[in-house]
Order: structure tokens, then sequence, then C-alpha cells
């Protein structure tokens, strides 16, 4: 779709009076012009005195804050968490997909519609609901406790927070392409005498491989930057069990403005590089399908 | 003989039952242990102490101004983002520029910021050090550590939603209705009350819901701007935080619970919808193709002839 716009376009100049026909639909200018503003007031000043408050550090102040052995330790928390977690969700997300895409069971409906619970439950309530479960004297802490087994309070409770929060982005990004995949081309393979197994490996999973990175891509780029969830349950340890975002908030506390700024624009980088990804990631998708 | 050899052999298409339920099977004990559990912990933990506990808990003077703050944080932020939703898909959906695929990416940026960087970049304009802290100071207007900072950091984390689901959906819809009834004579608003917004309805709540829900249960963006004063500053997620860092577990699930009420109530409206949508398609499926868009509130035009 995007790419007959934009080929649509650089002929419009040679032709204005066609250009002017197509727009037969008032309210092109208000729309975009309260569009832009909007933007601009919410989300692009705003992030621009982010920048600008970076650029206005020297490089060794900005070094300084970000390479502090402390602060460190956190990115690699995070982007291991995250990552871990995120690869947690490919192979449960694809699990929940299939068994809803392709199988009828009681209650189906139900699962469908709790897939959905950690985007609409607030990042807080299941924070302090999943530490409720697995602290020493949880639900599921109090057998695993006697086995010298911890989930709460350090880095494996972080990546139970975090597939918690990622799941319905993988489910969500794999269950409509596995509903699109051709049933013809599963019969054909079966046909000529692939057994399920070689079938799902050659066929299937090509087809929703890139759903799948999708999934991942958001899971992971969700998890860097998640704090409701996983500051109840991490033990917020200095060096072991401290996120980034929980840097951040500690030097406002501290206000330590600058260095707060200089930790946050390493992770708007991130975010930037994560929508890039997920973008081509989509769009590879679409040629695929359109293919 | 020839006959039992033309029989093709069985093809199999899908997995045996044994695999099928096992999978099924695993499926569901990974969805109860991660996310039934956890919303069954948090009405157990709430109630552990009784009905009468959990009243208080919630009748208590700083859990009711922490309930009505979140009420009127969303009833702010969801129609500032409702209006620019619809504007923005309008534009971006009916028409042709440049730069509009950046554009969109750029309406999705808040989505992929973190929480807390979304709180920061608010206090590093409106803050004491900020960019408009002295003229604010001179001024005497609070923006941060106040109730207009929660405003403004949850109008950003919630900024796409809207807009989001409705792009898609008016782009999948083309403009061909809304050009026709523009040839017949009608006005710009006339169009959209009358073609555009029948159509996207449904998109349209489970746009507002997903919004609204975000919006009450935001944390991190706001947990930067608040400063957490009781009774003035505290949303409901923050005032869980508050007391459950002060060992009064109970009271937080109380509070809690009203908000993974408020994520049931999400779910349920947007599975109905779901469901109204699948049904109004297959309706107009089933109509003429001549008159496809006949809906069923048409009232029976077959009685007319």
């Amino acid at each position: 779709m995007m790419t007959t716009a934009s080929l649509a376009v650089p002929s419009t100049p040679a032709a204005p009076r066609r250009r002017a026909a197509r727009r037969v639909l008032p309210g092109f200018n208000i729309t975009l012009g309260y569009t832009l503003l909007y933007l601009s007031l919410v989300v692009l000043i705003p992030l621009s005195a982010l920048l600008l408050k970076t650029f206005a550090m020297t490089w060794a102040e900005f070094w300084a804050a970000v390479s502090a052995p402390r602060v460190l330790a956190a990115f690699r928390l995070s982007f291991g968490a995250s990552l871990l977690a995120a690869g947690a969700n490919v192979v449960a997300g694809l699990l929940v997909a299939w068994v809803l895409v392709r199988y009828s069971f009681p209650g189906k409906k139900i699962v469908d519609a709790l897939v959905d619970l950690p985007f609409a439950l607030p990042t807080a309530v299941a924070g302090i609901a999943l530490t409720a479960i697995l602290a020493d004297n949880g639900w599921i802490g109090q057998w695993l406790a006697p086995l010298g087994i911890q989930l709460a309070f350090n880095p494996k409770g972080i990546v139970i927070a975090l597939i918690f929060i990622g799941l319905p982005f993988v489910v969500r990004t794999v269950q409509p392409v596995l509903e699109d995949t051709e049933k013809e081309l599963e019969e054909a393979a079966a046909c000529l005498g692939a057994t399920r197994g070689q079938t799902f490996r050659h066929v299937i999973f090509p087809a929703i491989a890139p759903a799948l990175l999708t999934g991942f891509a958001m899971a992971f780029a969700r998890g860097v930057g998640e704090y409701g969830s996983v500051i109840f349950i991490a033990g917020n340890m200095p060096m072991v069990s401290e996120i980034v975002p929980l840097i951040i908030i500690g030097k406002l506390e501290q206000y330590d403005y600058a260095g707060a700024t200089a930790v946050a624009s390493m992770m708007l980088l991130v975010s930037f590089v994560m929508l890039l990804v997920i973008n081509g990631l989509q769009a590879w998708q679409r040629r695929r399908h359109g293919a | 003989m020839s006959q039992t050899r033309a029989i093709p052999k069985r093809v199999r298409t899908t997995e045996s039952p044994a695999v099928r339920r096992l999978l099924i099977g695993l499926a569901l004990v990974f969805m109860g242990l991660f996310l039934v559990l956890p919303l069954a912990a948090v009405f157990v933990e709430a109630l552990k102490a009784g009905w009468s506990a959990y009243w208080d808990a919630l009748k208590e003077p700083d859990a009711l101004a922490a309930i009505r703050l979140t009420l009127i944080t969303a009833a702010i932020a969801v129609p500032l983002n409702l209006v620019f939703g619809v504007a923005a898909a309008w534009c971006i959906a009916k028409f042709e520029f440049r730069g509009k695929a950046f554009l969109t990416t750029l309406i999705d940026l808040p989505f992929s910021v973190s929480p807390v960087v979304a709180g920061l970049i608010y206090v590093l304009v409106f803050g004491a050090q900020g960019w408009l802290g002295p003229w604010l100071a001179e001024h005497d207007i609070k923006i941060i550590f106040a109730v207009p900072g929660i405003v403004l950091a949850t109008v950003f984390v919630t900024f796409p939603f809207i807009a989001r689901e409705l792009i898609p959906l008016m782009q999948a819809q083309g403009s061909d209705e809304e050009q026709a009834a523009q040839v017949l004579g009608a006005s710009g608003w006339q169009t959209f009350w009358h073609v555009t917004l029948p159509n996207i309805k449904w998109g349209l709540i489970y746009g507002v819901i997903l919004c609204n829900a975000r919006a009450m249960g935001e944390f991190g963006a706001v947990s930067v701007v608040s400063g957490h004063i009781r009774g003035q500053t505290n949303t409901m997620p923050l005032h869980v935080e508050i007391l459950y860092n002060e060992y009064q577990a109970q009271a937080a699930f109380a509070v809690a619970s009203l908000l993974a009420l408020l994520a049931i109530v999400t779910l349920l409206i947007k599975t109905v919808v779901e469901w109204k949508h699948a049904r109004e398609l297959q309706a107009a499926a089933e109509l003429p193709p001549e008159r496809p868009h006949d809906s069923a509130s048409n009232k029976a035009p077959a009685l007319a002839h």
C-alpha cells in the first residue's frame, strides 16, 4: 500500500489538475495541520528537550554517566533479561497462537480473550501479583523455597515479569498470519510424503517466521523499557537486579538531571533502532504476503 | 484388488489426537501459570482479611483521592487522544502526501519509548531545572509534581492507541463511499458523521477502551512526574505502590483489585466488540453484491417491494 502511494506522488506535480481532482474529500489541511501540531506539542518538542540536553553535555560528562559500572550492569541486565523473556515468548506465544488457530477445545474464546490481559492489566498490579505468587510464602514460592529455588527478588523474577508483559505481542502478531496460511500447501506437502514435522519445518515455519521475529522484536523493545511490573519483583539490588529505568529514577531522585538524561538518551536510541527494526520486519512480512 | 488400491492413503494435515491434546494442555498450563494465577492472586490477597477490611481500604480518603485523580486523568487524556486519532486517521487514510509513512512511524513512537523516559522528558521541559521552569515559577504555575504533569505524561503514553486502531481500518475501507456522499452534496461534517463514523465505530470503541485502560493504569511515566503526594498527586497505581511498600499488602491489593476489574471489563468489551464486528461483516457478506452496504439498520428493505 505504501509503495503505490509513493509511486503516485512524483507524477502529481506534472499533472496538478489530477491532484486537485483526487482530493474531493474536504478536511485535509485542517486534519493534517492538527495532527502535526498535536504531535509536535505532545511528542516531538518534549523529546527534543531530551536530545538538546544531551548535546549540551560534554563528551566526557556523557561518557562518565553512561559507562559507570552500575549503569553498565543495568544495561546488561535489561538487555539480557529482555532477550531471554522475548525468546521464551516466541516459544510460548507460538504454542498459544497455534492451539488457538488450529484446534478447538472448550473455553477457547476465554483463553483467546485472556491473551490480552497483560495489555489491559496495569503493570504495577501485575508486578505485585507476580511477587505475591513467587515470594517464599506465595502460592508457587512456598513449594520452590524448600528446594532452594527462589524466583522473586532476583534477575529470574525480572525475566518472569517480562515474559508476562511480552506474551500478547508474539501471539497477536503470529495468530493472523497462521490463520492466513494456505492449508493446501500443507496438504500438498503431506501428499508428497512429508511427515507432519517436515511440513511444519519446511512449509509452515517459513511462512510465520517474519511474524515470529516481529513479535520477538516487539516483546524485546517493550521489555527493555518496562518499569512497573519489574520493580516489585526485582529486588532492585545495585549491580545485580537493578534495571535501566530504575537507574534513571534513582538519578532523578538525587537531582542528577544530566546523568538521568544521558542514560535516557541511550534508551531512546535503543527505542528508535527497535522501531526501525520492527517497521522493517513488518514491511518484509507484507511483501511476503503480497507475493 | 484394484479398488482398494484406488482409495488414497489418508493424508495427515493435522497432528495426532495425543499430540493435539498435549499441545493444548501445555498452552493451558502456561496461560494458567502466567495469566490466570496472578489475576486470581490479586482478588484472593485483597479479600484475605474479609470484606469489611476490603471496603475500609477502598473508603480511606487517600484511596478515594487516588481514584478521583485517576478518573480525572483518563477523562482528559482519552478525549484528547480521540480527537487526535480521528484527525490523524482521516488525513493519513483518505489522502496521499509525501512523508506519510514517516508520519505514521512518528505516531507510533510513544509505544516504543520507555514510560520512565516519557516522564523524564516532561520534567526536562516543565521541571524546576527545565526549559519553562523559571517562567512557570514566576507565574506560580505548577505542572511537574502536580496534576497537569500527570495528565501530560498520560497523554504521551496513550498517544498512539486510537490513531493506530483507526488508520489501518480506514485505509482498508478506502474513500469511495465518502466521495459518493460528496458528489451527492453532503457537507464534510455530514459525510464524516453519517458515512465514515458508522463504518469505523467498532474500531473506534476498541481504541477508546484500550486507551482508557492504559490511561488509568499507567505507572512508570506518572511515577516520575507525580511527586507522590498522598491525597493530591497519587493515582491508583501509585497508591498501590505506596501501600505495598508500607507493608499494607491487603490494602494495596484491594486498590489493585479495582484496576484488575477494569482490565477484565476492558477484555470483555473488547471481546463483545470483536464479536459484533464479525457479525456485521458476515451480514454484509450475505447481502446481494449490488447493494453491499445495506446494513441491518435499514429495516428490511425487501418488505417495500
